[in-house]
């Protein structure tokens, strides 16, 4: 047996990316051993294009555009913002294993447990989002720009739900337990979900609800993805949108990875 | 150069008003294996925590190979392995996957890993489930794993925390073998038990630690020497003739004997033979036990030797909520 240490490897600046590399592998492993996971993320959002598109959808008035050419970015957003969640319940579940406390005792790069959970919650969200506008297609949707439109809007859905992302991350990692971040998702996610542009024009609103609908981040981005697949000015919302997501990750990815140090 | 793996120096950890480690001092010589025994709540995994670099102490030092867990803690990690009370492993991975996940993490040279896994994997009995899941593993396999996870990168020094809980008695014997084979191949062990058994078949020395401090440092034979390595207990139907009993055999017997309700309990070194001598003087007088027990010391004994009282279980168990108890003061 070799002597104990010898094999040890020292290159530690690689170890922020293949560290970061082996936690990604690990959550999309888990993806793949319960699907369930997935299934169950997918199918509320495809209940909602149900709903809102046949139900709903007749008493919504969006003027000239087709409700579900309005709705499909909302939905969108929904998804990635609701699919953040996995993030809070996956590392509240690790702290709870005692995994956390294998890592915390491991010569890894610090942050690697929290970058590999939100890249493999991204990768995810590739995923998901795709699904969503297969979705979308069956049911009416359609592109009125072009290719470039639909890849910058599915750029910044997804730059703003790995945002969220570090919100939940903070969120899990401070409540400490899967059910109980489950439960205080609800309050967080509402308003900014249901409180928006996401499924509804903020015209219809209150006078006092609008400013918020109008400014908050899901609305700011399903109103981008929405002008880059109908047409129309989309710069300026783009701007925001990408302003919202960088603030939010300049905010929560520090407080996420010091709560980290200290999660165990 | 020291020879010793592991020193503390008046390590203390509050948690609030509770004091989980009340100035610890603890020196482990390398190549050895140190028990620290205690019942739940002692302290025993809030030392352990400490000296893993997974908690900061709030007074006093600790140093793993000269090491000290705080300022060097990198340093510390590269060195060390722990396998906890809760199996630390991914249930939706399969063996092999998590030890090579602890292999990458632990910083190895990427083609030792997969070699090292499959090396463990066959030491820990594990080949057949090694591709498998571990939630469908048993509570004894994952246990394996979980040392196994332990050992992927050779560390020179390994914490086990209460490593045989709830283990069977083979897969107890087989990893008390384990231990035995990694101290003999240079490995320093620092073992969590709350069996004295375990401590005394392992361990070459064994500190005893109670309510967040040392109460007892010394060699396994030293312990039970002023222990004794048989107790019988005596239960009476009624506490008039325990007090009797008492009465007669004290004194009498070579041994400690002590009262407790209904029950008189002697202490002696040397066996079973004990036996016949208590029972001829109770019998003088006409006195019958109602049942008797003979066995040897556990860690109850081990605390009433040293303390006088029971081994204390405030609140906390068997870390029913590891999310909370970790929080907690550890046992």
């Amino acid at each position: 047996m070799a002597s104990p240490g010898a094999a040890l490897d020292r290159r530690i600046p690689f170890s922020a990316i293949r560290d970061t590399k082996a936690v990604v592998q690990r959550n999309l492993i888990h993806y793949v051993r319960v699907p369930q996971l997935l299934v169950f993320s997918t199918i509320q959002p495809i209940i909602f294009v149900l709903m809102f598109r046949f139900v709903f959808g007749g008493s919504i008035d969006t003027g000239p555009i087709p409700y579900v050419d309005y709705l499909m970015p909302g939905i969108f957003l929904q998804t990635v913002v609701f699919g953040s969640l996995a993030t809070a319940i996956g590392l509240a579940t690790d702290l709870k294993s005692g995994l956390m406390e294998r890592f915390h005792a491991l010569p890894m790069w610090t942050p690697a447990v929290l970058a590999g959970r939100t890249i493999a919650d991204l990768t995810r969200n590739v995923f998901v989002v795709v699904l969503m506008m297969i979705v979308g297609f069956l049911v009416g949707w359609r592109i009125h720009t072009d290719v470039l439109g639909v890849l910058a809007g599915t750029a910044l859905l997804l730059l703003f739900g790995y945002a969220m992302s570090w919100i939940f991350a903070t969120v899990g990692l401070w409540v400490k337990d899967p059910e109980t971040a489950q439960a205080a998702a609800f309050p967080v996610l509402a308003p900014l979900v249901f409180a928006s542009a996401a499924f509804v024009p903020v015209a219809n609103m209150p006078g006092w609800l609008q400013p918020w609908a109008r400014n908050q981040p899901v609305s700011v981005t399903a109103d981008a993805v929405r002008a880059l697949t109908i047409g129309g000015p989309s710069g300026s919302l783009v701007l925001k949108s990408i302003l919202w997501s960088v603030l939010i990750l300049a905010i929560f990815a520090p407080i996420a990875v010091r709560l980290y140090r200290k999660a165990v | 150069m020291t020879d010793l793996a592991i020193r503390t120096q008046a390590l203390v950890k509050r948690y609030g008003d509770l004091v989980a480690l009340g100035g610890v001092d603890l020196e482990v010589e390398r190549g050895t294996i140190f028990g620290l025994l205690g019942p739940n709540g002692a302290g025993k995994t809030t030392a352990v925590r400490i000296l893993s670099t997974i908690l900061k102490p709030d007074g006093g030092r600790a140093e793993v190979l000269g090491k000290d867990v705080v300022d060097d803690a990198a340093a510390v990690r590269r060195r060390i392995g722990l396998a906890g009370q809760n199996a630390a492993v991914d249930p939706n991975l399969t063996g092999r996957e998590n030890l090579r996940m602890v292999g990458i993490l632990g910083q190895m040279a990427g083609d030792r890993v997969e070699p090292r896994a499959a090396e463990l994997l066959d030491r820990f009995d594990l080949t057949d489930a090694a591709d498998r899941p571990l939630r469908t593993y048993s509570g004894g396999m994952r246990r394996r794993l979980d040392v196994a996870a332990s050992l992927v990168t050779r560390p020179p020094v390994l914490f086990l925390d209460e490593p045989t809980t709830g283990l069977d008695l083979t897969s107890r014997n087989a990893l008390w073998e384990m231990i035995d084979q990694l101290v003999s191949e240079g490995t320093t062990v620092l073992l969590t038990t709350q069996y004295l058994e375990e401590a005394d078949r392992l361990a070459r020395r064994i500190a005893v630690v109670d309510g967040g401090r040392v109460i007892a440092n010394d060699a396994p034979e030293m312990l039970k020497s002023q222990l004794g390595s048989t107790v019988a207990e005596l239960r009476f139907g009624q506490e008039g003739q325990a007090a009797r009993a008492m009465e007669l055999l004290a004194g009498n017997v070579s041994g400690r004997v002590e009262l407790e309700d209904k029950t008189v309990r002697i202490t002696a070194e040397g066996g079973a033979h004990i036996l016949v001598e208590v029972l001829r003087i109770l019998d003088a007088d006409g006195l019958e036990p109602e049942g008797l027990a003979v066995r040897e010391p556990s860690l109850d004994d081990v605390f009433i030797a040293l303390t006088g009282h029971h081994a204390e279980n405030p609140e906390e168990h068997e870390r029913p909520d590891a999310a909370v108890g970790r929080r907690g003061r550890g046992a």
